[in-house]
């Protein structure tokens, strides 16, 4: 496989342990710009963790992090400006309580990234219009459901401008209704060449848009390619065993859960 | 007369503890003798306050209330130099005064933390009780009791503490708690610092070592998966 | 009842104790804040030595009786520098409330959810940036409440500050007691004023807690 973009993200030989359980067992990938690449696995296998370990909101143990050519892990790299770069979407949403919609996703630019206050409100205006929620600008958080909170957070990440675009389980959350809107907005993203590296089940999401799908187990990716061979081809059995498992969950040709048979 | 007392830190220390002592066996003593009253008349208030009406309900809330919103000080006073104003035969000795004024003050304190527990222990329980034939009486005796002082422990291992610390307003009106014998003790050598460490430390032992106490009582008698908050 | 009537006539007299009081209360409560939430803030985010030793400070003062606070600066500091005995008064209650305003903010800080700072962190907010732009502005708001049972203690407490002559509310009542004859009813006023300035601080606090609320889903 030749790369000719420039590479985003890029992890060697990623190790991380806690305590007795060792999730990452020496992880290795590259991440090429406008790649969308959907992570899938067991719980528990290190899916999560190898995200937090890109932003470093986990330390790993040992091996190497490099997102747009900064080493994340060098002990000299400037931690908060990386994470500027980085767009994180939660799966608890985790948006700021005391604060709007407009305030949310305003708030990066404004205390991160210095932006004065009305430019930022008006570039926060933009994004939210772009995940969808402008008339929501004024919400709370608590005044939203759970699909437009996760829109409001995919905005306050977006705004940032990130080079990379980390997605951890973005709908495991929600109900079943609500999940449609969120991946409607994220495949729009994945459409306009934005980098997304996502963990989630959502297989419709994953066969639509991604150009790559991981299947990781015990700490390791176990596999590696474009979601119609990994699918229909897949190298081991125990990828074939797990992908088979969840497409009799979530329905093998349909897109996300909520369309009626 | 002043030559007799040791001039080094310690030695002065060493001298002036037995006279601590005897004020700290008054501190406790005072505190635990409250603390009961507290108890005592806490649960009955506390009762009241959720399963009475009318005018008794009212009563026990004001008092609660007045007891809560005041100084403990202006509570003292008007037991001590209020009450046989009222009533010349009222006058009580400053000991009794004492005793009173923590304990009803203590009572009030209490009535709030059981009313709580009491509350906590959703209405179901007691439904179920009623449901098997126990009278309300009985209801309240075996099912809501004996989970409200469960409930109530860590709130009571905190006012077991505050009394501790409160019964030091005593010296006040010249009761000879630790307080009021260490202030003595300063207006006869007028060696403050060392006096105030030692009574300090004094202080210090008696209210960790009744929260390890009560933490132990905790332990033995929590009610497990129920936890309720500790008041600030 | 001209005793009665000598008590209401001093009314202004008793009144005006409760300045003090006032400014006793409001010294304990704002430097108990403004030591207070750093403290809470090393307690919670500091670590190994710095923690304990803050958490030593709260320990030893939350054993200690507010008397004793008290003459410690009464008889320690304020001799020393010849400080007035209400300076003395006002620092010990300060110090005081310091330890318990630490654990009540600790508490909330805590219960403020761990992803609120994940996401600030996320977006590159450094620690500091995080916790004063996100965590502090919720956990104020969480702590109101507690913060209002403590405002109520200060101002009882500052009744303590007789035992060193500070001119506040009890001294004023005491000397209209003595000179009316009369101290049932004369202390029984000044209840009546603690309770009333209780009952109007506790009001406020809870109206401003609720133009402080987040608005939320009915």
């Amino acid at each position: 496989m030749t790369r000719t973009g420039k590479e985003i993200v890029r992890i060697d030989n990623l190790h991380k342990r806690y305590g007795e359980l060792e999730v990452l067992k020496g992880v290795d990938l590259s991440v090429t710009r406008g790649e969308v690449v959907v992570v899938v696995g067991p719980s528990g296998t290190g899916k999560s963790t190898l995200l937090r370990c890109i932003n470093l909101l986990t330390v790993p143990d040992s091996g190497r992090v490099w997102v747009d050519g900064v080493e994340v892990t060098a002990a000299k790299t400037n931690v908060n400006r990386v994470r500027a770069n980085i767009g994180m979407v939660f799966q608890d949403f985790n948006l700021f309580s005391h604060l709007t919609a407009l305030q949310n996703v305003a708030i990066g630019l404004r205390k991160v990234k210095g932006i004065s206050a009305g430019r930022a409100n008006e570039r926060a205006m933009e994004e939210l219009a772009r995940v969808g929620l402008a008339d929501k600008a004024g919400s709370y958080p608590n005044q939203l459901s759970g699909g437009q909170k996760q829109r409001v957070a995919i905005a306050r990440a977006l705004a940032m401008n990130p080079k990379v675009m980390l997605f951890d389980e973005p709908t495991s959350a929600l109900d079943p209704e609500l999940i449609g809107e969120v991946l409607d907005v994220m495949k729009r993203l994945a459409h306009e060449g934005i980098t997304m590296l996502v963990v989630t089940h959502e297989m419709g999401f994953a066969k639509e848009v991604s150009n790559r799908l991981i299947f990781m187990e015990g700490g390791v990716i176990v596999e590696d390619g474009p979601p119609d061979r990994v699918f229909f081809r897949p190298q081991h059995s125990r990828t074939r065993q797990f992908l088979g498992k969840i497409s009799e969950l979530y329905g093998k040709d349909e897109g996300s859960a909520g369309i009626d048979e | 007369m002043m030559s007799d007392v040791p001039a080094g830190t310690v030695d002065y220390l060493i001298f002036i503890l037995p006279t601590l002592l005897k004020g700290a066996v008054v501190t406790i003593k005072l505190s635990t003798t409250a603390f009961t009253i507290g108890l005592a008349l806490g649960l009955p208030l506390a009762m009241i306050r959720v399963y009475g009406r009318g005018f008794i309900r009212g009563v026990a809330m004001v008092y609660i209330e007045a007891l809560r919103g005041t100084p403990l000080l202006v509570q003292l006073f008007v037991i001590y130099y209020g009450l046989p104003d009222l009533v010349p035969a009222l006058q009580l000795d400053r000991y009794t005064a004492a005793f009173l004024a923590l304990g009803l003050n203590s009572a009030a304190y209490q009535a709030e933390y059981f009313r709580g527990a009491i509350q906590s222990i959703n209405e179901g329980q007691l439904q179920a009780a009623l449901s098997v034939g126990m009278t309300p009486f009985q209801a309240v005796r075996h099912i809501v009791i004996p989970q409200a002082l469960r409930l109530s422990l860590p709130a009571l291992s905190n006012e077991v503490a505050y009394m501790l610390k409160y019964t030091s307003i005593v010296f006040i009106i010249a009761v000879p708690d630790l307080m009021a014998r260490g202030k003595i003790i300063i207006g006869k050598h007028w060696r403050a610092e060392e006096v105030l460490t030692a009574v300090a430390v004094i202080y210090i032992v008696l209210v960790n070592t009744a929260a390890k106490a009560m933490g132990f009582i905790e332990d033995r008698y929590r009610i497990p998966g129920l936890q309720t908050d500790r008041p600030a | 009842m001209e005793g009665y009537i000598a008590v209401f006539r001093s009314i202004p007299y008793i009144f005006s104790g409760v300045k003090t009081t006032l400014l006793l209360t409001g010294a304990g409560l704002a430097f108990g804040a403004l030591l207070g939430l750093p403290l809470a803030l090393v307690r919670v985010y500091a670590g190994g030595l710095w923690a304990f030793v803050v958490n030593l400070y709260i320990q030893t003062i939350r054993s200690l009786p507010l008397l004793v606070i008290i003459f410690l600066f009464y008889y320690g500091i304020a001799q020393a520098l010849n400080l007035p005995e209400f300076l003395a008064a006002a620092l010990a209650l300060a110090v005081r409330s310091s330890a318990y305003q630490a654990e009540l903010f600790r508490g909330a800080i805590q219960s403020i959810a761990q992803g609120q700072m994940l996401a600030a962190r996320s977006l590159g907010m450094t620690r500091l940036e995080a916790v004063g732009y996100i965590i502090v502005p919720q956990a104020i708001r969480v702590s109101i409440p507690s913060w209002s049972n403590e405002a109520a203690i200060v101002l009882k407490d500052s009744s303590l500050a007789y035992a060193v002559g500070v001119l506040e509310l009890m001294r004023h009542t005491e000397y209209v007691s003595a000179r009316t004859g009369e101290p049932f009813v004369s202390f029984m006023v000044a209840g009546v004023i603690y309770f009333a300035i209780t009952f109007a601080t506790n009001r406020s606090l809870d109206a401003a807690e609720r133009r402080l609320r987040i608005p939320s889903q009915a």
